[in-house]
């Protein structure tokens, strides 16, 4: 296993509203990228893959966020499916899942990393 | 085929329709060819409905016949066309078009007709009878030039033909033989109560009147001269002096009759012929008949089971007690309502400042009710009629029944106490048990029951008591009907209503802290948004807001299939300038958008993708167009007609109401979208009827509909009051909005919200129009807060920067999404579909 993560600057953390996705192009793909505040107030960012399975549309960082039970899940905005962003497993129906990539802060700068 | 038994039913009223509809669900309906006989154009409709159909004139209304069940089940209809003999030699009925069909067994389902005394003049014109949807018709055509109408009987019939008459604006008179008003059912103490409250209504009540001569009137058609001396003048006549069997067939075919008419039947509802039934207001059963819509059904199930041996039901008589709303005054009556019952008991309530009568017949000993009658409040006639029909013991001090309980709690039955026979609907026959039944098949609310067991569709006058029973089998069951928002909060959404208002709550943060918990959700959140937009009306892109609002509020446009985003500028009222048109065009043309006209009277421009908002609407606004709010839970579009100033038939300026309405609601924030449509005059060109708020120009100013709705569950609107002037129109749409937002669920249409509304209609207006909650100046106020604080979301944030950053597709790239493919189609763009749907398209 190798924890050599090559990261990539993606934004600032200012350019990423709280509670609200933006999509990062990245290594040719597109990602949704989510900074969450749990109910501690901390914040969380979450990544995954921005096409949404379900309606084949590249739409999965305009959905809202949220806790479903204890996870935290993103909807998508057009057939409203839940996502677990921890997983990338969607709650409605496991079989389908989407990618999920590693994400940090890192001083001022969001990092992706595949 | 022609092995299967031929059963004519003559009569397609309500009684002979249910039969039909007994034997499908007996299963047996394959083993007959059914020919059924109408008089009527109409096939069968709810005759008990009648008077409400006056309101709307709508038959969809009362229809009876769901579907196509005739064909469906291979039932031959002949409408219009009259049974006019029974040949029992040759087995054959002929009709009046000269159909002869041959049968095996006849179902004589002939009904009534009204019974038209032989007054001097009775045949004159303007004369009328009150049966038939026909009937209802002449009737509504001669008020027109009418001024006043009389009603000749004061019984139950008499009073729903008042009703209508009035409803028709005339000067209302109810002449009565008797007395006093409903002798059959109440007793003279009743009676007073009953005359008093409807004279209050403004209707003239004339008992102990013997109508002798109609002739010519002096200053009306005509002149009524009564055996006392006395005169009254009308333009129209309305007989409903009783009812006679329509037994004409019958009695040509020399079937035992009963002396004064009436086909003579058993408990089967066999004639005197073995091949003939007779059910409904046609037959005579123990020398009586039934003109109740519940016997008559109860006939017909007996008819059923004995014709296919598929059960053992019989007519066994039936409870003649009724409960009415008649000119929205309760009447009740149940079994020995005058006391003939030897050494009975009564007990008395009477309150002349509420004008309410009660009264209760029990027996000698107290123990059992025999009879009661209630004018102006009968909320306890479910019990009271248990009490009877169960014979269950009486309470120590029976007069506790009806007496107002101080302390507010009610002495009525507990449901639980009910065996499981009772009979909760007389008018479908269903029990108690057939309501657990349902309960346990999972039923959990009123429409669920109404739909499995037709409990409550008739009279309606159950539908109380049904209600307790299955919320009572559904505690049992530990059933508790959940009606949380969602997991996050456990509050119905007009709780979370009245909590943000009363705690003044601002943010989302605030509320999930105070009353909620985890991270809130796709539910709640923009639900919350919503609200707290109908209370505060901040911009969506308010920081403490933005993150709640769904993608379409949130991009200010509605996401499409392929995430590309629709644009919809206001055009208010559906006018819209040439140079504007041009602008629409223009923009089309430079960002290559599909364009479309909508169903809202307005155009749509569809393909944007999320960073062509900004410039397209910077045009738009430039060009003096505003945000059309297609995304948002709130008003959509006001559409009109033309109206007076181009409309050879317009009487008022309907396109200037709609554009005044549209301006004044626009940007409001609502349970569920909104739509109104004004029309300039009857003919309604701008389908005003289906809307949430349907108004449409009078003579003399507006009428008001409200709580229509297109869509999946049509429904039309229900007039809400007449001839309204600009400001009181307003003012009830004000009002009427605001308490939707307060009241409504998430997502509940006021369609919905009306059918779920306790008291419908009458309630509303009386909270709307009298002012009952003492609501109307604050709902006013929370109106014109919201009118007045009004902004174009697009307008305001255009010109922000920050916010516009938000549209890029890619936080950190100027590219564009790759996935999003159009092809052309009719010269225009459309998605291209996904890989295999585009394969598919090859193929072929
Ligand atoms: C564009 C339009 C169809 C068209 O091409 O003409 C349309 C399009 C949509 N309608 Fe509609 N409706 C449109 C007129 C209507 C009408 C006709 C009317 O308003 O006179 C109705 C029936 C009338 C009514 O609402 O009572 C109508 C009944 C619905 C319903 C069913 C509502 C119901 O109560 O049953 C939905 C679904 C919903 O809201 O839950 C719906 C939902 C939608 C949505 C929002 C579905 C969605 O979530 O994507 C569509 C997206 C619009 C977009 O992307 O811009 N639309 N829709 C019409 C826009 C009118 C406008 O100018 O704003
Ligand atoms: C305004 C009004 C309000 C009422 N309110 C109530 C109420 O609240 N509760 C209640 O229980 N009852 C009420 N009733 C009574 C109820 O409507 C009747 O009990 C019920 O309609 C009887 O049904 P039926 O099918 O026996 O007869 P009908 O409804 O009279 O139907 C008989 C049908 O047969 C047709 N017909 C007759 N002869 C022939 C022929 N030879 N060939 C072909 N067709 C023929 C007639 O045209 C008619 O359409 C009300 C009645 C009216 C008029
Ligand atoms: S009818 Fe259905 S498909 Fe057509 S616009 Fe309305 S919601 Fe969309
Ligand atoms: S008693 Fe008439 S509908 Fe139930």
């Amino acid at each position: 296993m190798s924890n050599q993560k090559e990261w990539e600057n993606i934004c600032e953390t200012s350019d990423i509203l709280p509670n609200i996705g933006v999509c990062a192009l990245f290594k040719e793909q597109q990602v949704a990228i989510f900074k969450v505040i749990d109910q501690t107030g901390t914040e969380q960012l979450y990544a995954i893959n921005n096409f949404c399975p379900f309606s084949k549309s590249n739409t999965i960082s305009r959905g809202l966020v949220g806790s479903l039970d204890d996870k935290i899940v993103v909807a998508s905005p057009l057939y409203k499916q839940h996502f677990d962003l921890a997983t990338g497993i969607c709650i409605e129906d496991s079989t389908v899942s989407v990618n999920i990539y590693s994400v940090r802060l890192n001083g001022n700068n969001i990092q992706l990393a595949a | 085929m022609s092995d299967r038994i031929k059963l004519v039913v003559i009569g397609n009223g309500p009684v002979g329709h249910n039969f039909l509809e007994y034997l499908v669900e007996s299963g047996q309906s394959e083993q007959y060819q059914v020919t059924v006989f109408g008089e009527e154009p109409l096939p069968a409709y709810d005759r008990v409905h009648l008077t409400s159909w006056f309101k709307n004139q709508d038959v969809a209304d009362i229809n009876m016949v769901k579907g196509d069940f005739y064909p469906d089940n291979n039932f031959i209809l002949h409408t219009g066309d009259k049974a006019t003999k029974i040949d029992r030699a040759k087995h054959v009925v002929i009709s009046e078009s000269g159909l002869e069909v041959s049968y095996d067994k006849i179902i004589l389902a002939t009904g009534s007709f009204p019974f038209v005394p032989p007054v001097p003049g009775h045949e004159r014109d303007n004369i009328f009878v009150y049966r038939t949807i026909d009937d209802l018709e002449k009737i509504t055509a001669a008020a027109k030039t009418a001024k006043v109408g009389t009603v000749i009987g004061g019984g139950l019939l008499g009073l729903e033909a008042a009703k209508a008459v009035m409803d028709l604006d005339l000067e209302t008179h109810v002449v009565e033989f008797a007395p006093r008003l409903m002798a059959v059912q109440i007793d003279d103490g009743g009676g007073a109560m009953l005359s008093k409250k409807i004279q209050d209504l403004g209707v003239s009540v004339h008992t102990q009147k013997n109508t002798q001569n109609i002739g010519d009137g002096d200053s009306a058609v005509h002149k009524m001269s009564f055996a006392d001396g006395s005169e009254l003048e009308t333009d129209i006549i309305v007989f409903s002096a009783g009812i006679r069997p329509r037994d004409e067939l019958a009695r040509a075919a020399e079937l035992q009759m009963g002396e004064r008419g009436g086909v003579v039947i058993n408990n089967n509802a066999l004639t005197s012929d073995e091949d003939i039934y007779a059910i409904g207001e046609v037959a005579l059963w123990d020398n009586k008949i039934f003109g109740l819509i519940a016997p008559g059904n109860a006939m017909a199930h007996a008819a059923v089971d004995h014709l296919t041996g598929t059960g053992d039901s019989e007519f066994a008589g039936a409870d003649m007690s009724t409960k009415l709303k008649l000119m929205g005054v309760d009447v009740a009556s149940i079994g020995d309502a005058h006391g003939n019952t030897p050494n009975s008991r009564s007990y008395t309530y009477v309150n002349d400042r509420e004008e309410v009568y009660k009264k209760i017949v029990v027996s000698e000993d107290d123990k059992y009710l025999l009879g009661a009658v209630l004018i102006g409040d009968a909320a306890e006639y479910g019990s009271l009629l248990q009490f009877m029909l169960n014979k269950m013991e009486l309470p120590a001090e029976p007069e506790g029944l009806i007496l107002p309980s101080v302390d507010g709690s009610s002495s009525g039955i507990g449901v639980d106490a009910l065996p499981d026979s009772a009979q909760l609907c007389s008018c479908l026959n269903v029990t108690k048990a057939d309501i657990i039944t349902a309960v346990q098949a999972g039923a959990t609310d009123m429409a669920a029951i109404k739909d499995q067991t037709k409990a409550a569709t008739g009279c309606g006058g159950c539908a109380a008591l049904v209600t307790q029973v299955l919320n009572c089998e559904l505690e049992k069951l530990g059933v508790e009907v959940n009606t949380d928002l969602c997991e996050h909060f456990a509050y119905t959404r007009q709780d979370l209503y009245n909590i943000i208002r009363v705690e003044e709550i601002k943010s989302f943060e605030e509320l999930l802290e105070k009353h909620g918990s985890g991270l809130g959700c796709d539910i709640c959140k923009p639900t919350a948004a919503n609200i707290l937009a109908s209370c505060w009306n901040n911009h969506v892109f308010d920081s403490k807001l933005q993150g709640l609002q769904d993608t379409n509020d949130f991009y200010m446009g509605n996401m499409q299939k392929d995430g590309t985003y629709s644009v919809v500028p206001r055009i208010a009222g559906g006018e819209i300038t040439p140079e504007k048109l041009i602008v629409l065009g223009e923009i089309a043309k430079d960002y290559g958008l599909y364009t479309k006209i909508t169903g809202g009277q307005r155009i749509d421009l569809f393909g944007a993708r999320a960073e062509q908002l900004p410039p397209i609407w910077r045009k738009l606004v430039d060009a003096g167009f505003e945000t059309g709010h297609a995304y948002g839970k709130s008003l959509r579009t006001v559409k009109s007609c033309v109206g007076s100033t181009w409309c050879r038939y317009g009487v008022q300026d309907s396109m200037a109401m709609a554009i005044q309405l549209e301006n004044r609601y626009k940007g409001l924030r609502s349970p569920h979208k909104i739509k109104l449509a004004v029309s300039g005059c009857t003919r309604e060109c701008a389908e005003a009827q289906s809307k949430d708020f349907g108004i449409i120009a009078t003579e003399n100013g507006w009428n008001l509909y409200v709580c229509g709705n297109g869509g999946m569950k049509p429904r039309h609107g229900d007039l809400f009051a007449s001839d309204l002037d600009d400001q009181q129109l307003i003012q009830y749409i004000d009002r009427i909005c605001m308490f939707y937002v307060r009241t409504a669920d998430r997502l509940q249409r006021t369609s919905v919200w009306m059918d779920n509304m306790e008291g419908g209609l009458e309630y509303l207006k009386s909270v709307i129009i009298d002012d009952k909650l003492g609501l109307a100046a604050e709902l006013e106020q929370e109106m014109s807060h919201v009118v007045d604080t009004y902004q174009c979301e697009w307008k305001t944030a255009i010109d922000d920067p920050e916010k516009m950053k938000r549209f890029a597709h890619f936080v950190n790239s100027d590219k564009q999404d790759d996935n999003i493919i159009f092809t052309t189609e009719r010269e225009q763009i459309r998605p291209v579909f996904t890989p295999e749907e585009t394969l598919a398209v090859e193929v072929k």
